[in-house]
């Protein structure tokens, strides 16, 4: 992989964890939009494979996305690269506020900014959701939209753990795909 | 001594917390709080509140906090490393069979059965996002009376431009409503001041 292209991925990753508010939610929705629309490195189908795997294993999410979406576009190095890109920001954030961390809890202009960008937060996450959902929908698989609306009111009103349901999930989607592979259908 | 505590801790909360930020706070309290004592439960609250107004993963944050406290630069750079290895070595192998068994029907069918999971799981973690913002933090009943009319028209128009232009970068809409809300909030209390 050339240099140019890791510097790149360095520069978008640290450009992308400056801005993951609200948790690893949003770099999702960060990566489409830069790795999908802009830079076309990645389809939208990759990036609901990567959320999925990133959200199913340990350590934080955007951290896990990183090192998946790196490796894939520069094997070992461009997962290395990847992370750094991705902790820099906040060990370098949260270096600088440690020493004055009171103040800047209790500063009102800083207070007001992060009040407003809440919403934006919350609308960035909704777009994203609206997008995937849509991905979902064009499988044209009425299982899986079934499996969609479960998960959501499983997790939004039963408190259900995550892991549940991503276990189930995924045993789901093999043994699907076991079955369509014995009738001799295709795979996906 | 404590440094090596210190990159064992985290390392622990590295590989624990399954479902993002939310799920590690309460393996953070158990290292940091109960276990070895290097926050009390007030400063531990505090880091909490901080880690969510600064961007980037919540373990990150705390684990340099806590570094910071205990050895300055060094404690923040063992604790980090001791949370992202975990996920180093998982992801990585992860990522490896994801790369060479990709058509494997037992990989596709998973990852198959795993995006609606994770299109609900975002879609919950937008929903309480929303829900803070709209309403405020820790409340109980949400009803027209306590809505925060800045914070739903500023969701609403900055939806509607994600929408309406698809190549709007995600990250100027935050800024802007950083810049723009902030400013109306601090005019508001200005004014709540001075009448």
């Amino acid at each position: 992989m050339e240099k140019g292209k890791l510097w790149k991925m360095f520069y978008t990753m640290f450009n992308l964890s400056m801005f993951t508010f609200g948790g690893g939610y949003v770099i999702i929705s960060l990566m489409k939009s830069k790795f999908v629309e802009e830079l076309e490195w990645l389809s939208e189908e990759e990036v609901l494979n990567f959320a999925a795997i990133a959200q199913s294993c340990p350590g934080p999410v955007a951290v896990n996305a990183a090192i998946l979406v790196g490796y894939r576009i520069g094997g070992i190095k461009g997962a290395l690269v990847a992370i750094l890109g991705t902790v820099l920001p906040p060990l370098i954030i949260l270096s600088g506020i440690s020493f004055v961390y009171v103040a800047f809890r209790d500063n009102i202009i800083v207070n007001a900014v992060l009040k407003g960008m809440q919403a934006g937060v919350a609308a960035v996450i909704f777009d994203v959701v609206f997008d995937l959902s849509a991905t979902i929908f064009k499988k044209k698989d009425v299982s899986y939209i079934i499996v969609m609306f479960l998960a959501f009111v499983v997790t939004q009103f039963l408190g259900v753990n995550v892991m549940f349901i991503i276990i189930s999930c995924a045993c789901f989607g093999i043994v699907k795909s076991w079955y369509s592979l014995k009738k001799g259908g295709n795979v996906s | 001594m404590i440094l090596m505590d210190l990159f064992i801790s985290f390392v622990i909360v590295g590989m624990f917390s399954f479902g993002g930020g939310m799920a590690a706070i309460p393996l953070i309290q158990e290292q940091v709080v109960t276990i070895h004592q290097w926050l009390s439960l007030t400063e531990f609250t505090d880091l909490i509140t901080i880690a969510q107004m600064t961007p980037g993963p919540i373990a990150i944050n705390c684990a340099t906090f806590v570094g910071i406290q205990i050895d300055g630069l060094t404690g923040a750079l063992v604790a980090t490393i001791g949370c992202v290895l975990p996920s180093c070595i998982i992801v990585s192998i992860l990522a490896w069979l994801y790369v060479k068994y990709k058509d494997s029907f037992i990989l596709t069918g998973a990852l198959q059965g795993l995006q609606p999971a994770v299109v609900a799981l975002i879609a919950t973690a937008g929903l309480s996002i929303l829900l803070l913002a709209l309403f405020g933090e820790g409340v109980e009943t949400y009803s027209l009376d306590n809505l925060d009319i800045i914070s739903s028209v500023l969701f609403i128009v900055s939806f509607a431009i994600l929408k309406i232009r698809k190549k709007t970068n995600p990250i100027h809409v935050m800024i802007g409503c950083g810049i723009v809300g902030g400013m109306i909030y601090l005019a508001v209390d200005y004014l709540a001041i001075l009448l």
